[in-house]
């Protein structure tokens, strides 16, 4: 946890009420997203108990097991949510755009748009992963030796969601979000990270109901039980209130299963209606704290590179739209060797890509990065004219800034400046690090400004950075300059002898330089999967026919 | 455990010299003439892994052979190049290096190493040699018949997936005990699989080739006998090694007396037994403790001002104390930084030439004769697995030739027994011995016997 972030726990606990640890959303908010809020059955991993899902508020789909057990309820219900996802997905899959030729590929379509859904928490999302897994495999009624055939789309519902879980794992990704990431994410509440997990009580602190403060609001969601000793903000799921399974959903079940066993079709519509209501009775609170959520996060300007980021999205969304329609196999249960590789290669990438991306399009991000060292936004005192050396001398004009920022960096470290207007850059070299004359370096021995989190003048959060204002917010309270940088600019100044207009600072600008890199290149190719090294096992087919993995052992649960 | 290691023993039959020599030549017998097709040393702290590399390299290439050296940091390719060419004058190598990272100049004063950014040019060459980053890059040569890797504990195993095939066979040589490599992103979902790509080289190479020769080296010739067997103890519980020194071989004295404040009587602590624990009170602080961020640059302060001299087996003649025979070692970059901002508030050069202030990360593989480490959980409210990890103790606490001196806040023992281990147990992944909870018990027990307590 970062000192801002700290110190904006802090300030939520005094006034009561989260504060904004953002000033733009930094994650897609689709126009109709997919929300899904799914419950399971308590001791009894993988047995969905019923979900709520749809892309109308107003309208949500229910989905109910009357008897978690039993299989082909199960697959009733996997029926059910692929019959409620599938559609949506499908609507989004034949509207493309066309990509035009680059120089490693040729013109290639991508899909406009790409369905966006929305669970309510990180366990959710977990549990949609292993909703991809259960039913991925399994056979259909197409299939004529099947044991235990499943309708035709629940296995294609399953890759689906294979698929939007395994990108939901690429940091800044928007295809599968959980809401309260997405709410801790753009704002500081007075609880502990681990309450923050709880959706009601997240909701409590940034947007509290009248009369009652975030502590309170949180406590309520946390805690609060109705006279029937429910709560009344149920918990957002998967898992369910103990008080409710055993109080009420259990003899519901009960009497369901003894109008089941007896025969009795009217005793049993009746049960079966019952344990409808009363699973809706947990899901509804939660399907309306995530619309409220979606709400919140809209209401903040979206972030200038989450298009960018969307758009890669988009490309997961049509990649596997291709291997469907390519008949290819469903998703391995394991990443062979070269895969995981590439798969943690692509999400390191895209970490770093993340962590450039938010610092840019947020001040208040940037002003972690210059609290922790890592970017420095300064004064340009004077631009001295200088060339490199040899045979066509480029540009290479020497900026003195001064900045209240420490940046951690020894001479010849590389920074980087955003340039107006220009698709990558602008790279320079810090030539030396030295106090402003005049001034004696007064810095905490931790690096943290001298002025302290109290007299900032609301804190990180209020005054200094106002909202969208840009990478270098121009008010912003100073103790004065601290520290005299020396930097030398390397590149973005075009070929010629003289640099482009615009490309060098003025004295009197205010610029803000990284020193992280701004954009990633991806890394060397890895060998392909028949050429894996014998370090790793080799490659993943000789290893097959070597040794046939063996399928599961049936056990007496298999039967039950 | 430690029975029978007390160095000091007057009827010990330990041969330090001839306990490594042993050791070398049988990792020499197996890489020259075994028949598997890796094989794997494991190295404690200052144990003489670089020698063993040029030595080896050395033989293979005199034997005929070419071969390719993997390292994971630039730093350490231009190192192992410079002895290499150091220690044969004759022997032509090759540095490989990238577009943006030139080789050290320092490489310039050898006419036999070559230096380029392609393999091609370099292909001649009896030794070839680059980081795994710059390797991965190299496609479609004739792999070459042996390699070395370098730290290979501190070698993530997608790296070495991407270099493996380069090689026919490997000697892959490291530290196990130093922090194991990590990923910015989760890695999970492959834990337990033999080939997750975030786990160490080491390790999936011996998941998928159990039978590998596996040697180690049995002495440290860098932790003075006053360090080698708390180390060994803490963290290399089933490998112990000893030190190559006995008591008495180092000595660490100042020519200044002590002024009774309670940095000078933490060094008289340390230069007398080696360790110091500087104990400041109790409190929950920032990760940049300013109080703790001072006592450590007083320590560095007076360490310089009262004239220390050390005394080793490397000569009669005391050699003097200097600023770039201290490093201060932190956990994060930030204390680090901290750090450097007090001692030039005190007057104290850092950086290159001067005190070396890093994290452990960047100290791996370096050596100083006094260390002064800002402990890792100092000040802390919980112990993160970040903190507990026994591999960031264990290079902080192993890279000096002398003494040692921990500054840290008071409370941490009851600390750890807040937060026992809590990370889940995951099915099909070895389990690292010791960990951190017992490593970090350990030292810091052997630490309370060093205690200076102090309120600034």
């Amino acid at each position: 946890m970062s000192l801002m972030n700290v110190l904006a726990r802090a300030e939520a606990v005094a006034a009561g009420r989260a504060v904004p640890a953002a000033t733009v959303r930094h994650r897609r908010i689709a126009e109709r997203p997919l929300v899904l809020v799914p419950l399971t059955t308590a001791g009894e991993a993988g047995a969905p108990l019923g979900a709520m899902v749809g892309t109308d508020r107003a309208e949500p789909t229910l989905l109910v097991v009357p008897q978690p057990l039993d299989r082909e309820l199960r697959f009733a219900f996997f029926a059910g949510l692929a019959a409620a996802v599938l559609p949506v997905v499908d609507a989004y899959a034949d509207e493309v755009e066309t990509e035009p030729a680059t120089k490693n590929r040729e013109e290639v379509e991508v899909c406009a748009d790409a369905p966006q859904i929305v669970v309510p928490n990180s366990a959710a999302l977990d549990y949609v992963r292993l909703l991809g897994r259960s039913t991925r495999y399994l056979r259909t009624v197409e299939d004529p030796d099947a044991p235990h055939p499943v309708p035709v789309p629940v296995p294609l519902l399953g890759r689906w969601l294979t698929h939007y879980a395994e990108r939901a794992r690429t940091p800044g990704s928007s295809l599968l979000v959980a809401m309260t990431e997405l709410l801790t994410r753009h704002w500081a509440t007075g609880q502990s990270a681990m309450e923050d997990q709880h959706l009601g009580a997240l909701l409590g602190w940034i947007d509290p109901p009248d009369g009652l403060d975030g502590g309170s609001a949180a406590a309520r969601a946390q805690t609060g039980r109705g006279p029937d000793g429910l709560l009344l903000s149920p918990p957002a799921g998967p898992a369910t209130d103990p008080v409710f399974d055993n109080r009420v959903l259990a003899p519901a079940l009960e009497r369901y299963d003894a109008a089941r066993s007896a025969g009795a079709t009217g005793p049993m519509r009746v049960a079966e209606a019952d344990v409808r209501r009363l699973v809706a009775s947990q899901l509804r609170p939660t399907w309306d704290d995530v619309w409220h959520g979606v709400d919140l996060l809209r209401a903040l300007p979206e972030g200038a590179h989450v298009e960018e980021r969307w758009k890669r999205d988009r490309w997961s969304f049509t990649g596997h739209r291709d291997r469907l329609r390519a008949g290819e196999p469903p998703q391995p249960r394991r990443d062979d060797a070269v895969t995981a590789a590439q798969k943690l290669a692509g999400r390191e990438t895209a970490q770093a890509r993340l962590y450039a991306q938010e610092a840019l399009d947020d001040p208040l991000v940037m002003a972690a990065r210059r609290l922790a060292g890592e970017a420095f936004t300064g004064t340009v005192l004077s631009v001295e004219m200088t060339w490199s050396e040899g045979r066509r001398p480029m540009p290479r004009p020497l900026l003195t800034l001064t900045t209240p920022d420490l940046p951690q960096a020894d001479p010849a470290t590389r920074a980087y400046r955003a340039l107006p207007g220009a698709k990558s850059a602008q790279t320079a070299e810090v030539v030396s690090l030295t106090p402003a004359p005049g001034v004696p370096a007064q810095r905490g021995a931790g690096g943290a400004p001298a002025e302290g989190p109290s007299a900032a003048g609301g804190g990180p959060a209020a005054a200094d950075v106002p909202p969208a204002a840009g990478p270098a917010p121009a008010a912003e309270p100073q103790s004065g300059p601290l520290w005299q940088v020396v930097v030398r600019l390397t590149g973005g100044m075009g070929t010629g002898k003289t640099p482009r207009e615009g490309s060098v600072p003025e004295p009197g600008d205010r610029v803000t330089f990284t020193l992280f890199a701004h954009d990633q290149r991806g890394g060397p190719a890895l060998p392909e999967a028949e050429a894996t090294p014998w370090t790793h096992g080799g490659p993943p087919q000789a290893r097959e026919t070597a040794v046939p993995e063996a399928p599961d052992t049936a056990t007496a649960e298999d039967f039950l | 455990m430690t029975q029978g290691l007390d160095p000091a023993a007057p009827a010990d039959p330990f041969d330090p010299g001839a306990e490594a020599a042993a050791a070398t030549s049988a990792i020499l017998a197996s890489t020259l003439r075994g028949t598997a097709r890796g094989v794997v040393v494991d190295s404690p702290p200052g144990a003489g892994k670089s020698t063993l590399v040029v030595r080896a390299a050395r033989e293979l290439a005199a034997s005929g052979e070419q071969l390719m050296i993997v390292a994971q940091t630039n730093a350490q390719v231009d190192d192992l190049a410079d002895r290499l060419a150091t220690a044969d004058p004759e022997l032509p190598v090759g540095r490989l290096h990238g577009t943006d990272s030139p080789p050290d100049p320092v490489l310039d004063r050898h006419a036999q190493v070559a230096k380029s950014t392609s393999v091609a040019d370099l292909r001649d060459r009896a030794v070839v040699i680059a980081t795994a980053a710059k390797w991965a890059y190299v496609k479609d040569v004739e792999p070459w018949r042996h390699a070395i890797v370098d730290e290979a504990y501190q070698m993530r195993s997608d790296a070495l997936l991407q270099v493996a095939g380069l090689f026919e066979r490997a000697l892959f040589v490291g530290d196990p005990g130093q922090l194991d490599p990590f990923s910015v992103v989760g890695a999970e979902q492959w834990a337990g699989l033999s080939w997750d790509p975030s786990a160490s080289a080491v390790v999936t190479l011996l998941a998928h080739n159990p039978g590998l020769p596996q040697h180690r080296l049995p002495v440290s010739w860098r932790l003075p006998a006053s360090a080698a067997p708390l180390v060994s103890r803490a963290f290399y519980p089933y490998t112990p090694f000893r030190s190559g020194t006995g008591h008495g071989d180092r000595r660490l004295a100042f020519g200044v007396p002590g002024d009774g404040s309670g940095p000078d009587r933490v060094l008289d602590e340390a230069a007398e037994s080696g360790w110091g624990l500087l104990e400041l009170p109790a409190r929950h602080t920032p990760r940049t403790d300013p109080e703790a961020v001072r006592a450590v640059a007083a320590v560095v302060r007076r360490l310089l001002d009262r004239g220390g001299v050390t005394y080793s087996e490397r000569g009669p003649q005391p050699a003097p104390l200097t600023a770039d025979r201290i490093a201060v070692g932190t956990a994060h970059r930030d204390q680090a930084a901290a750090v450097r901002t007090a001692l030039a508030a005190a007057g104290v050069p850092a950086g290159p030439g001067g005190v070396a202030v890093d994290t452990a990360n960047r100290l791996q593989g370096r050596e100083f004769d006094v260390t002064v480490v800002l402990h890792p959980l100092s000040g802390r409210p919980d112990a993160t697995a970040f903190h507990l990890e026994t591999g960031r103790l264990c290079v902080l606490t192993s890279r000096h030739r002398h003494a040692c001196i921990v500054v840290c806040r008071a409370g941490v023992p009851e600390l750890l027994d807040e937060h026992p281990s809590s990370e889940p147990v995951r099915l099909g992944v070895t389990v690292k011995f010791p960990d951190g909870w017992e490593a970090n018990h350990a030292v810091l027990a052997h630490l309370a016997e060093h205690r200076v307590p102090w309120r600034p």
